[in-house]
């Protein structure tokens, strides 16, 4: 007999749950049938969820004197809250309330009326028992540092630095580059509007690092990740430059006189060069070069200098002994906009990329076009001058490909429509696109799709099969012949062209795992970090205090990217404003007494809250920094840590609970027990 | 007799080792023997059963039970001691959790008796004669006990009053209940609450000195395939040691001399099954690589593969418990009980 007095509440949720379960006759049967266990008031209402719904429990709170409330409606993933503030509002500790999904996991999943109905029953029992166990529980309140780290420099991290900047707060923006701007960086025009990337983004560049309340880091990585939201402290590895950041004027006399000149693969995407101490282009923010150690004739051979030499400064910018340096920063939340890597075409052979001359990738292209690039934005074929008579631009490489990636890239489709518009306007050569399905959502797209199409472009409709150099017909000597089967026309075809450009997938980093334990958030399987809810809160992740921003997140365009940026920057400064913190007070536990210290459970936790004590040979958890997962839990062979709201004796109950009846409603609980 | 408190100890399914370490508390032998009389114990002198029935009901002040109780004589002679007993003890592990005669659990009875009297490679039993629980005789009638389908814990036929731990309890710890039995006894203290007594209330590794890290396990080696380092914990050293999840009490005798703890002591205070918790807590630790870097096929055989290291992990991880386990029992041809 328990000495509780239990409110029990049957949703009709309209006629979601009450055309499959008969919900009168559950609340009669638990206030008859669950008396021993507590209950004193049970009720049907057609939706609890609603202002008087709530009232309902409100009155009986008060007048019955309920201790606690089980609610038998939709997931609590949905209305937990709802009834939770109920309570509290009626005086009844919000976490006195427990929530039995008759919905989702009875009405919505079963036919049969009466089977369902003694489903909701059993379950409701076990609601029943468990809720006896419940403890009243008081939110963590922890204080919030009201700076920011960001990590990475790409448009998303730029424009988030920029938001929480100008609202006055501190930010730190962590860049492993020698200078920010990401990919956009590397751009020539962008889609739809064909802007100039470099026009729209250096001014903001050099807003993020002139910013009073910006520290930019560019050369650095995050080290280390300790702490918990409202108090993350970070260690960052600023790597060493071998230029003083507090002399050098950035003139560029070394870069001038440096005698090693260095394919860059990087930002030229390896279609040109720069010198072994170098900044990635003139606009670089900062505009301190890097030495590159190994290409640098010093760093190899110990002899040369030039840089030094002609260094005008006055002491001397170039610092050979450099050695990186480990900085702690205390920030209250922060940020991660990693951006993307492209897919390697290579993977594909049969594309030809790395062994036909011709082929180029999305990136290269950039670069070819790009006025400020290799060829001053001339577009011809690998030897430098040729211009292109015929290009093909293919779709869809490394994306919607099962052997790849399965998803689409979003953005590939525009991108190589922006590739068939610039090839016409400069080259006038004939342009063929080859698609699998043109994908021009979003604004001003689809417009942008039909101009290109006025302009003459070619469009063919299949997935492409072969590049090759094989001649096998006259006119195609010398060419790259396109093997395609045209689903349009149902017939293959060979298309003789001078140039290919393959329009590559957006990858995860390739480190995208790794950064993503660091911080203590999921990541898909495939390398995307994942956001609290893919529709209602697409910047926060599961773990407080953490927001992801860009393509980090999932391949985007630049416009949604730049949004996620401001929408994740709005999450912080709504954080930072509040200046305390309540944490949801569901954690996990480690009672001292019991742990062994066998450390099974210290390498559990997905978001380090886990300690251990070396001196005192126990284990601790951070509650600020637990979730309650409840995976340590579940780990710890001594029964030591225990879950808030999820302890042994709440789950044991609740499934005494619902083994209380069998399916046809009768009372079997002594069979259980026997 | 003289007024002495009396001593009994019995053994039902067992292997006699808790006798012997209860003679193995050395000269204390003859403290016991100062303070009780002994009243009942087979082992070391001579007394019938019908002593025992003789004696008023509580007659027994202390009985100390062990072995499991797998035959119909064990569960009367349970019932017996109870009755003539104020305090019964369920001494070690079978008489506390079934130790190695409930692994026969996982089998029939039919398969234990064709094992012990046919199959085995040194018997020879042409006409197939099995033990049989009544059989006629020129000379009358002769009575075995019936061996039963299921061997149960003591407590899972009479109510116990304590338990001590162990496969066998340690003598140390056998002298200190004898002692806080006596000290109540022979000055009134009041006896400690009902329970296991005689053992830590914290999993072995509390008591073992070997370093501990943050576990990984690649694979499990069996103790021949390996010399383990002497320092470091066995378990990191894919050695399985069942520490982690076993009460302590017994100075982390095995792990000390390189062998991985075998879990006698049984379950830790609190948890419901000791060879579920270790399952968990070896899975948790199972190094399959970091989370999302195998596809799930693949992360499944990894996980297999790991597994598969471990022979007979019923064996291993309910070495002591399978009568006081969830799973009790497996279910062969519709058996289940009984
Ligand atoms: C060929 C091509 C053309 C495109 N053209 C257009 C277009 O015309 N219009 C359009 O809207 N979109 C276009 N896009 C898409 C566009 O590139 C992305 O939407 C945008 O660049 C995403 O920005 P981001 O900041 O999320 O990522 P990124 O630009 O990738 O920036 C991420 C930054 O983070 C840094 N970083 C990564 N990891 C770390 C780390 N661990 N620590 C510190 N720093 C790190 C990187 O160095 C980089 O600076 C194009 C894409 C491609 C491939
Ligand atoms: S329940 Fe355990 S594993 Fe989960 S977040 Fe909390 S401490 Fe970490
Ligand atoms: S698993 Fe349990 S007993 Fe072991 S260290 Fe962690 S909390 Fe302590
Ligand atoms: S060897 Fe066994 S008892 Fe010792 S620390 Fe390791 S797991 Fe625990
Ligand atoms: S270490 Fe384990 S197996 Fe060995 S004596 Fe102790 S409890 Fe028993």
């Amino acid at each position: 007999m328990s000495e509780e007095r239990v409110g029990v509440y049957v949703c009709h949720c309209g006629s979601n749950i009450a055309s499959v379960v008969n919900v009168e006759d559950v609340a009669v049967w638990a206030k008859e049938e669950l008396a021993d266990q507590g209950v004193v008031v049970a009720r049907d209402y057609k939706f609890m969820c609603s202002s008087l719904g709530q009232e309902l429990i409100q009155d009986d709170i008060k007048e019955h004197g309920l201790t606690r409330v089980v609610v038998a409606a939709c997931s609590p993933h949905l209305h937990e809250k709802t009834f939770r503030t109920a309570c509290n509002r009626a005086g009844l500790n919000p976490f006195l309330c427990e929530m039995v999904s008759v919905r989702e996991q009875v009405s919505w999943v079963h036919t049969d009326k009466e089977l369902a109905t003694n489903k909701a029953k059993a379950m409701i029992a076990g609601g029943v028992e468990r809720v006896v166990h419940h403890q009243p529980l008081e939110p963590l309140h922890v204080p919030i540092n009201p700076a920011t780290l960001v990590v990475g420099g790409g448009i998303a991290g730029i424009q988030a630095a920029l938001e929480i900047a100008d609202s006055g707060f501190p930010v730190y923006l962590v860049e492993r580059e020698p200078t920010i701007g990401g990919h956009m960086a590397q751009f020539d025009k962008t889609f739809p509007t064909l802007d100039c990337a470099a026009c729209i983004l250096t001014p903001k560049m050099v807003d993020a690092g002139a910013h009073p309340n910006i520290t930019l880091l560019t050369w650095s990585e995050v080290e280390r990740v300790d702490g918990f939201v409202g108090n993350f402290t970070v260690t960052v590895r600023k790597k060493a430059r071998y230029v003083r950041e507090d002399v050098c004027t950035g003139c560029g006399i070394c870069i001038e006189k440096c005698p090693v000149k260095v394919l860059d693969q990087n930002f030229e995407a390896g279609l040109g060069y720069r010198k072994a101490v170098y900044r990635p282009f003139p606009q670089a923010v900062p505009k301190y070069p890097v030495i590159d150690t190994e290409n640098c004739t010093y760093f190899k051979r110990g002899k040369c200098k030039a840089c030094q030499i002609f260094c005008p400064t006055q002491p001397n910018s170039i610092d050979f002994e450099q050695k990186d340096q480990f900085i702690q920063i205390q920030v209250g939340n922060i940020i991660l906009a990693t951006g993307y890597d492209l897919f390697d075409p290579r993977r594909i052979p049969q594309y030809g990329y790395g062994r036909l001359a011709n082929v180029f990738t999305s990136l290269e292209f950039e670069r070819l076009c790009n006025a400020a690039g290799p060829t001053n934005g001339d577009i011809v074929l690998r030897d430098g001058v040729t211009k292109p008579k015929s290009v093909g631009i293919i779709h869809c490489v490394g994306s919607r490909d099962r052997r790849y990636n399965n998803y689409c890239s979003g953005i590939c489709c525009m991108q190589s429509l922006k590739f068939a518009h610039l090839v016409k306007e400069r080259t006038g050569a004939d342009v063929y696109n080859f698609y699998i399905d043109m994908r021009t959502a979003y604004k001003d797209y689809d417009e942008f799709y039909q101009k290109v199409l006025e302009e003459g472009v070619h469009f063919v409709r299949g997935r492409v099969a072969e590049v090759t150099d094989a001649a096998r017909k006259p006119g195609e000597e010398g060419k790259l012949i396109i093997q395609v089967e045209d689903t349009f026309i149902g017939k293959q075809r060979r298309i003789p062209v001078d140039m290919v450009i393959l329009s590559a997938a957006l990858q995860p980093r390739a480190d995208a795992n790794e950064v993503a334990q660091k911080f203590g958030i999921a990541c898909s399987t495939k390398g995307w970090f994942i956001e609290k809810h893919p529709k209602l809160d697409p910047v926060a992740t599961m773990t407080e205090g953490i927001y992801v921003a860009g393509c980090a997140q999932g391949p985007k365009d630049i416009p949604s990217t730049v949004a996620q940026g401001a929408a994740a920057a709005a999450r912080v400064l709504g954080r930072i404003q509040m200046q305390e913190l309540a944490l949801e007070p569901i954690r996990a536990s480690v009672i001292e007494e019991k742990c062994s210290g066998c450390r099974i459970c210290n390498d559990m936790c997905p978001f380090n809250a886990i300690i251990f004590h070396e001196d005192r040979m126990v284990t601790e958890i951070n509650p600020a920094l637990c979730q309650g997962c409840g995976t340590c839990v579940a780990a710890c062979p001594s029964n030591a840590i225990t879950g808030t709201q999820f302890s042994t004796e709440q789950i044991m109950a609740q499934i005494e609970g619902l083994l209380m009846f069998n399916v046809e409603g009768e009372l079997i609980r002594e069979m259980a027990y026997a | 007799m003289s007024d002495k408190p009396k001593l009994a100890m019995y053994w039902a399914s067992s292997c006699g080792g808790c006798e012997i370490a209860t003679l193995n508390i050395h000269e204390h032998i003859l403290d016991v023997d100062a303070v009780f009389d002994i009243a009942f114990f087979p082992c070391i002198a001579d007394f019938k059963i019908k002593d025992v029935q003789g004696y008023p009901d509580g007659y027994i002040d202390v009985c100390l039970f062990n072995g499991a109780i797998r035959t119909s004589e064990n569960e009367e002679m349970a019932h017996l001691l109870r009755q003539k007993s104020k305090v019964l003890v369920a001494f070690g592990s079978c008489a506390y959790e079934g130790c190695i005669p409930a692994l026969s659990n996982l089998t029939t009875r039919e398969a234990t008796l064709n094992t012990v009297y046919l199959d085995n490679p040194t018997i020879d039993n042409p006409n197939r004669i099995f033990p049989q629980p009544v059989t006629e005789v020129p000379e009358g009638t002769l009575f075995l006990p019936v061996f039963y389908h299921t061997v149960k814990s003591l407590d899972q036929v009479v109510k116990v009053d304590y338990t001590i731990p162990g496969c066998p309890p340690e003598p140390h710890q056998i002298w200190a209940v004898l002692q806080a039995v006596v000290t109540a006894l022979t000055q009134g203290v009041p006896l400690p609450p009902s329970g296991v007594v005689g053992a830590s209330n914290v999993a072995v590794c509390e008591e073992c000195p070997r370093q501990r890290n943050v576990k990984k396990i690649k694979r499990f080696y069996r103790p021949y395939e390996v010399v383990p380092d002497p320092d470091i914990c066995l378990l990191e050293q894919g050695l399985m040691c069942l520490g982690i999840a076993t009460r302590g009490g017994c100075g982390a005798l095995c792990p000390q001399v390189g062998m991985g703890c075998r879990g006698c002591y049984g379950a830790v205070p609190g948890v419901e099954d000791q060879g579920a918790k270790m399952v968990t807590a070896i899975a948790s630790v199972m190094d399959v690589g970091k989370p999302g870097e195998l596809d799930e096929v693949k992360l499944e055989q990894e996980i297999e593969a790991i597994f598969d290291t471990i022979p007979d992990p019923a064996g291993t991880f309910y070495r002591f418990s399978m009568a006081h386990s969830i799973l009790r029992r497996t279910r062969v041809n519709g058996y289940d009980r009984g």
